[in-house]
């Protein structure tokens, strides 16, 4: 067959085969990829989604330190008995500021997309110390140095301004006062009048390691967890209108 | 053309110490003014790699005949090979064991499970499965192509920069320095330092197949080729970040969620097709044939399953997102290319097993070839195994269970695990001048003890995965959900054991393995092995 030289002429050209190469292994992400960023339709218009507020973001970033991700999963997936066991399936909404995403892959634990306001502070911090002080079936490790671990947050600043840069409607007055913030979170003594104005009334403002004395990255990590699926009224959500059905 | 050439070297040598030096300034300013612990530490790790490097370079002589094929480079990495092999599958049975009794994390944050996993990952996938594909890459291009492999310093600044980033990337899994992304988990300045050991390694590779004195380009390198090349763009693409500063190990993925998701999982699922798989048929296409010495089977089917698999592999990544919020015409193309990727992979497990054909008997007396084969049989099974989960209602089960880390483990035990130990079971004679291997008893033992290993592993996770997925959807009489969270986790605790046994089956066959080659490589002969034993004249 004459086409068979053709390969042979590719196969006599090491720069043609790369090329080669590169064309055929583009294509596929070209088509995939490229229309998820153009179509309005890959994220829902839905109500109630907020930048994450430094404390939770600070939160997130030890969720994603310790490796939690690798055991739990934050994507409530359209099926039944997820919506039975978890809440409404998740929407791609609710993380549309996750950069990056959360969604896991694997569920060694349960799913954490709607764990906020599930469990109690106290109960969380019980789980964190020793998880099977709480779940004695658990495998999970403990994180009991968490709570004796003062917060580094000298750099929230910035950690908003680079959240900004890719894309995340972080203001000039958010950025500004994001140490404020971050500690205002956390004493519901505090002025936490800027607080709610910038993030919002729902913003749930608690000493949530239960020490007042310091701000551990326990009062963050529970801070995150306590907001996880919060945001968006799900009962609100219509998936027979627009292009919500996908 | 000799003095050319020497010039050339002496310009390429003093060009990398400058280079050298000035990474070396950079790294002392960033360790004085880092903003993290880990930058701080990483920043150190390189002002330590830049010196030795320094002081090697200028100690450096190019071999006075380079005449020869570069053999010394392959030497060393086969034996980063079996070293990361045996790290990869200790921390592996680690894990294992820490999920079966938790006490085992010890409940701080350098040994829980959360950082030490992708410290497994990482080095079965890139330091073991790495390793062995720059060394055999840089022994079959150099073969296939009669010549010697391109530069003289840029091959070993591939070697030591490639398991330098592997270094940096452990390192930073203990310190907590992880972008989250699956086999993606370095943080940026990781992934910058591998960027540029990558682009070195494409410049040595494809210089090499240009200068060959075959005129064709044989089908081992058009896979490594795939494999090189597709890997940079998927590591670009999917490691676009912004860091937070110069000095500070963390930074920002430019995508978000649902995006976020897709581009991941187009890396990921292809990190696997074109890491795992491709550079790997590239490995199968030289070895099968040469310890068989038999010709490939199908030179068309070659060719047809080559650009078909390349082609379908990148657009299987949605079938990791079934029913999330990714919209579903994504997914369904995912599916749909994933179940028609199972063609051009049997295509490969096809052409690779008939090409014992006439020589079949061989199984049965040359374990290496054996190890070989029934790497393409795990192949096959994997990648039939694969697209049946990739379907929406086999996946509405298998997705975030153990079925899932059954599959990965008998495509990673299996297929990559086994074709790797034969091509080093072939090469380890050959890099250290012996006429064979220590003893092939030994790789008698490998082979059986690592099968059990693979065996009990992926049929304890099929059992432990499936039985999830059920118990997880699994309601009553009265149409409440039958089991709680925690009663599926006491469920998985026998399976979780015989899980860490057959782990520890397969470390250990990777230790004899190690003892094997370190023998070879004293020239000794096992003394109870007969003299008229099977070995393929080196090559």
């Amino acid at each position: 067959m004459a086409n068979w030289s053709l390969h042979g002429w590719l196969e006599r050209n090491a720069f043609a085969l790369l090329i080669g190469i590169l064309i055929v292994v583009s294509i596929g992400g070209l088509v995939e990829i490229v229309p998820l960023f153009w179509m309005k339709s890959a994220i829902e218009k839905v109500e109630g989604m907020r930048p994450y507020t430094p404390l939770e973001l600070a939160g997130r970033d030890i969720y994603i330190r310790e490796g939690c991700y690798v055991c739990h999963s934050q994507m409530i997936r359209s099926l039944r008995s997820e919506v039975d066991r978890y809440g409404h399936y998740s929407l791609a909404a609710e993380s549309m500021y996750d950069h990056p995403f959360q969604w896991g892959s694997k569920r060694t634990g349960p799913d954490l997309a709607r764990v906020g306001g599930k469990y109690s502070d106290e109960w969380h911090r019980m789980h964190m110390a020793d998880p099977r002080s709480v779940v004695p079936e658990s495998v999970m490790p403990g994180y009991p140095f968490l709570a004796d671990t003062p917060l580094d947050y000298r750099h929230i600043a910035e950690r908003l301004k680079t959240e900004r840069l890719v894309g995340v409607p972080y203001t000039d007055d958010m950025i500004q006062h994001a140490k404020d913030d971050l500690l205002a979170q956390l004493d519901p003594e505090a002025d936490t009048d800027g607080l709610i104005a910038r993030y919002g009334e729902k913003v749930k403002v608690r000493d949530f390691d239960g020490n007042p004395k310091m701000v551990s990255e326990l009062d963050a990590l529970i801070a995150y967890l306590q907001m996880l699926g919060t945001l968006v009224d799900t009962q609100a959500f219509d998936v027979r209108q627009g292009d919500n059905d996908r | 053309m000799d003095g050319a050439r020497e010039g050339g070297m002496g310009l390429a040598k003093a060009g990398t110490i400058a280079i050298f030096v000035l990474g070396l300034i950079w790294a002392l300013v960033t360790a004085a003014h880092a903003w993290d612990r880990p930058m701080q530490v990483h920043a150190l790790l390189f002002v330590v790699f830049f010196a030795i490097g320094i002081a090697q370079l200028a100690a450096f002589r190019p071999p006075a005949d380079r005449s020869h094929y570069n053999v010394k480079i392959v030497k060393y990495g086969v034996v980063a090979s079996v070293f990361w092999g045996i790290v990869a599958f200790l921390v592996g049975v680690v894990i294992a064991l820490q999920l079966a009794f938790p006490a085992l994390n010890l409940d701080t944050a350098i040994t829980n499970f959360g950082r030490l996993r992708p410290l497994h990952t990482s080095a079965a996938i890139f330091a073991f499965g790495g390793n062995v594909l720059i060394a055999t890459s840089f022994w079959v291009v150099q073969r296939t192509c009669r010549v010697r492999l391109a530069g003289e310093i840029a091959p070993w600044f591939v070697f030591w920069g490639y398991n330098f980033f592997i270094i940096l990337a452990a390192t930073g899994y203990l310190m907590g320095v992880t972008q989250s992304k699956e086999y993606a988990e370095p943080e940026w300045l990781t992934d910058l330092w591998l960027t540029i050991v990558w682009v070195v390694y494409l410049l040595v590779f494809l210089i090499t197949l240009a200068r060959r004195k075959e005129p064709h380009i044989y089908v081992a390198n058009w896979f490594y080729l795939a494999f090189i090349v597709t890997i940079a763009m998927l590591h670009l693409g999917n490691n676009a970040a912004i860091p937070l500063s110069p000095f500070s190990s963390k930074s920002v993925i430019v995508y978000a969620g649902a995006q976020d998701a897709l581009i991941q999982w187009w890396y990921g699922h292809n990190a696997v097709g074109f890491f795992l798989t491709a550079g790997f048929l590239g490995i199968m296409y030289y070895f099968v044939p040469k310890r068989a010495e038999r010709p490939v089977y199908s030179y068309r089917l070659s060719i047809i399953h080559f650009w078909a698999l390349i082609f379908l592999y990148i657009w299987a990544g949605p079938h990791h997102l079934h029913y999330t919020a990714l919209p579903m015409w994504t997914q369904v193309l995912g599916a749909t290319f994933s179940v028609m990727l199972w063609m051009p992979s049997w295509g490969g497990m096809l052409n690779g097993l008939l090409t014992l054909k006439g020589a079949w008997d061989k199984l049965r007396t040359d374990p290496v070839i054996r190890m070989l084969v029934v790497s393409v049989a795990f192949y096959g099974m994997s990648t039939f195994e694969g697209p049946a989960m990739s379907m929406h209602w086999v996946n509405s089960l298998s997705h975030y269970t153990d079925w899932t880390i059954g599959h990965v483990h008998s495509g990673a035990l299996g297929w990559v695990g086994f074709v790797s130990f034969g091509a080093l079971y072939c090469l380890a004679p050959w890099v250290f001048g012996r006429k064979r291997l220590y003893s092939l008893a030994l790789v008698e033992w490998h082979f059986w003890l690592s099968t059990l290993g693979i065996l009990l592993y992926i049929t304890a996770m099929w059992v432990s995965g499936i039985m999830q997925g059920l118990m997880w959807r699994s309601y009553d009489a009265l149409g409440f959900l039958e089991y709680s969270f925690a009663e599926t986790v006491a469920a998985m605790h026998p399976y979780y054991i015989i899980r860490a046994i057959g782990g520890g089956l397969y470390l250990i066959g990777a230790l004899i393995m190690a003892w094997n080659i370190y023998m070879t490589a004293k020239g000794r002969i096992r003394r109870r092995e007969p003299l008229a034993e099977f070995a393929p004249a080196a090559a």
